[in-house]
């Protein structure tokens, strides 16, 4: 480390980095570490299935090289200073799910999905390059605040879409995938979060103050004023709104808990939370007391082996019975502690969805408790960056943009997570970089892109002052 | 493949994970003590010795002003650089728009200083393309150099701009 850039004469209240801030090369390393890890588990899982070393070896690494090289170098010509380890952290999450989908593709028992890993591997390519294009178009992130209602209808014009007839697909029952004749189907919800978290920064940014500051004081919490709820009720509206017409808990759960996190964050007011968790809480019980593909998700949670049971019996009720949620639970069992090894579990019994929604479910087989463990820290790492980017950041509509990427990242996370392990109902969310699907890739990767922009630009070394004409003239008085 | 194979590579593989993990906290252990946080606090006091230490100096920063004028047709200023206060940092390319400053949220450099005005002060180009500075009936004015601005003023690139805490300068 060299010396500071900084001259000590500065005083203001930023955080910034001492020494040398742009770490390119440690980047580079990790980057490095983070392609050579899927590798050798590509060769795990080949050898363990086929005996022999897998003959795509040569061409996935080199490809899983190449798209973190593309990364780096644009990284390092466009965003210089940017956080150094997102970009590793999350090429080593899209390499683990790519030779994951691709030993669900070696299946025996899945021969439904034989080309899924090649296919993955396309997306992150259009992935990679969309952070490339976020990172060489997008020069300054304060730019993306002249949109904020652009955004905000945009969110909501790709929300609405998936409720078009002939265009919107209900796949499973949920409604939130798009059909795009001879390309296949996308997810809208996934780009919507991030116009989503534009629209929510560039708005609490101006009206944090009267948000955070009528407010009145009672029994320990500051109770906002009636007018001010207006807002929260908004989105709260739109949030069930989803869940009714999209029967998604995920996607609500994403929308009406990031706007929560982004309002604490905006106006440091506890009362914010209590009234998002008791609203969340409201509506999702009301919601499910009439909704037959919610209550099945609740009735799968709260008991998973009857669910498993009238499945397996072909009950014709008219509700979809599911046995995966018991399937997955059997699968985390199995795994133990240290799991079964790559390539080794019985994960393939899941079936549908087993490479999308239940991905977590083979790591947990096949890696164990200390694999999931470590993924999971893995995407704790990516938050942690993301929060430390808002800390870092100057300007207030950057920090909430970071809060709020991030914020929607963990809950990404967290409501899959939490669904696949039976701590949550089930939801059909993707596992970001993880589950097979091109649109949570896709957005994924752009949201990296835009936490490198923010966090590029929040550790970027102030500039000196000019020297001062005043030094010229200082004089010593020696006392004589 | 023999089964003790497959097991020193299934541990070997978590262990490589595992490894990552704990090199990439490491990464973040050199950043987390590698930064300073200074307190507002201190700032009170290096702004009087910075007070006391200009009211020497008057003379040669005029000096200074009159020949960074001349010099200014040939390399226009390209940015504009905050040099102090909690904006530090913080830099905006000059293009030949208007920017605004101030406490309002829709300023171009939006100031989060007790002493800044919602609409303190602008700058923008004239015909020739010299950038002035034009104080918006401000309450605690802003400075040039050492003198409050009364009149629309051009500005010198690495001239100090100060708006309350902040300072802001224009750099090639």
């Amino acid at each position: 480390m060299s010396s500071t850039t900084n001259p000590p004469t500065h005083h203001t209240s930023t955080i910034g980095a001492i020494g040398t801030p742009s770490r390119r090369n440690t980047e580079l390393a990790l980057l490095a570490f983070a392609v050579v890890i899927p590798v050798f588990a590509y060769a795990n899982v080949g050898l363990a299935i086929n005996d022999k070393v897998p003959p795509g070896l040569l061409s996935y690494g080199l490809g899983l090289g190449l798209l973190a090289g593309v990364g780096h170098l644009v990284v390092r010509k466009f965003a210089p200073y940017a956080d150094p380890l997102m970009l590793p952290l999350a090429t080593l999450l899209n390499g683990l799910g790519l030779v994951v989908i691709w030993r669900l593709d070696q299946s025996k028992k899945l021969n439904n999905y034989a080309d899924a890993a090649p296919r993955q591997l396309l997306y992150s390519a259009m992935g990679v390059a969309l952070l490339v294009a976020v990172l060489i178009f997008l020069k300054d992130h304060r730019v993306l605040q002249r949109y904020t209602y652009i955004s905000m209808a945009g969110a909501l014009f790709l929300l609405v879409l998936p409720l078009v007839p002939g265009l919107g697909a209900n796949i499973y029952g949920a409604k939130i995938w798009i059909k795009i004749p001879g390309l296949g189907t996308l997810q809208p919800g996934e780009f919507a979060k991030i116009a989503l978290a534009v629209f929510f920064a560039g708005y609490l940014m101006v009206k944090r103050d009267a948000l955070a500051l009528a407010s009145r004081r009672f029994m320990g919490l500051y109770l906002p004023r009636g007018r001010d709820l207006g807002p929260i009720l908004v989105v709260w509206v739109i949030s069930i709104l989803i869940l009714i017409f999209e029967t998604d808990l995920g996607t609500s759960l994403l929308f009406f808990g990031m706007f929560i996190i982004m309002l604490y964050v905006a106006t440091e007011r506890t009362s914010w939370i209590v009234f998002g968790l008791l609203m969340s809480a409201v509506g999702a019980v009301g919601v499910a007391s009439f909704e037959p593909h919610i209550q099945t998700r609740v009735q799968a949670w709260l008991d998973p082996m009857r669910e498993y049971q009238l499945s397996r019996a072909g009950t014709n009720d008219g509700i979809l019975h599911s046995e995966q949620a018991m399937q997955a639970l059997w699968a985390f069992g199995s795994g133990g502690t240290l799991g079964t090894g790559l390539g080794q579990g019985n994960s393939d019994l899941i079936g549908f969805a087993a490479n999308s929604d239940f991905i977590l479910a083979t790591f947990g087989e096949e890696l164990g408790l200390a694999g999931v463990m470590a993924i999971l820290l893995l995407y704790g790492l990516i938050v942690e960056r993301g929060v430390r980017t808002a800390l870092a950041a100057r300007d207030p509509f950057g920090k909430l943009l970071a809060i709020g990427l991030s914020g929607a990242f963990a809950l990404q996370v967290f409501v899959v997570a939490g669904g696949v392990m039976g701590l949550i109902p089930l939801t059909g969310m993707t596992l970001p970089f993880v589950a097979y699907g091109g649109s949570s890739v896709i957005a994924n990767w752009a949201l990296i892109g835009i936490l490198l922009r923010i966090s590029d630009t929040a550790r970027r070394p102030a500039p000196a002052p000019a020297p001062s004409p005043d030094a010229e003239m200082t004089q010593v008085v020696r006392p004589s | 493949m023999s089964e003790l194979t497959l097991t020193v590579m299934r541990l070997g593989f978590l262990a490589v994970l595992w490894l990552f993990v704990i090199v990439a906290v490491q990464v973040i252990r050199s950043d987390l003590f590698g930064t300073r946080v200074t307190q507002r606090g201190s700032r009170r006091e290096s702004g009087r010795q910075q007070q006391a230490a200009a009211r020497q100096a008057a003379p040669p920063q005029q000096r200074q002003q009159a020949a960074a004028g001349g010099r200014q047709r040939r390399n226009a200023p390209t940015k504009l650089v905050v040099t102090e206060g909690t904006l530090t940092g913080t830099t905006v390319a000059l293009q030949g728009q208007t920017i605004t400053l101030g406490r309002a949220h829709d300023s171009t450099i939006v100031l989060d200083d007790d002493y800044a005005s919602s609409r303190h002060a602008r700058i923008y180009p004239d015909r020739d393309g010299q950038w002035i500075v034009e104080d918006l009936g401000s309450t605690n004015g802003t400075y040039l150099d050492r003198t409050r601005l009364t009149t629309p003023t051009p500005i010198a690139p690495g001239a100090p701009l100060r708006i309350g805490k902040t300072v802001i300068e224009l750099r090639k």
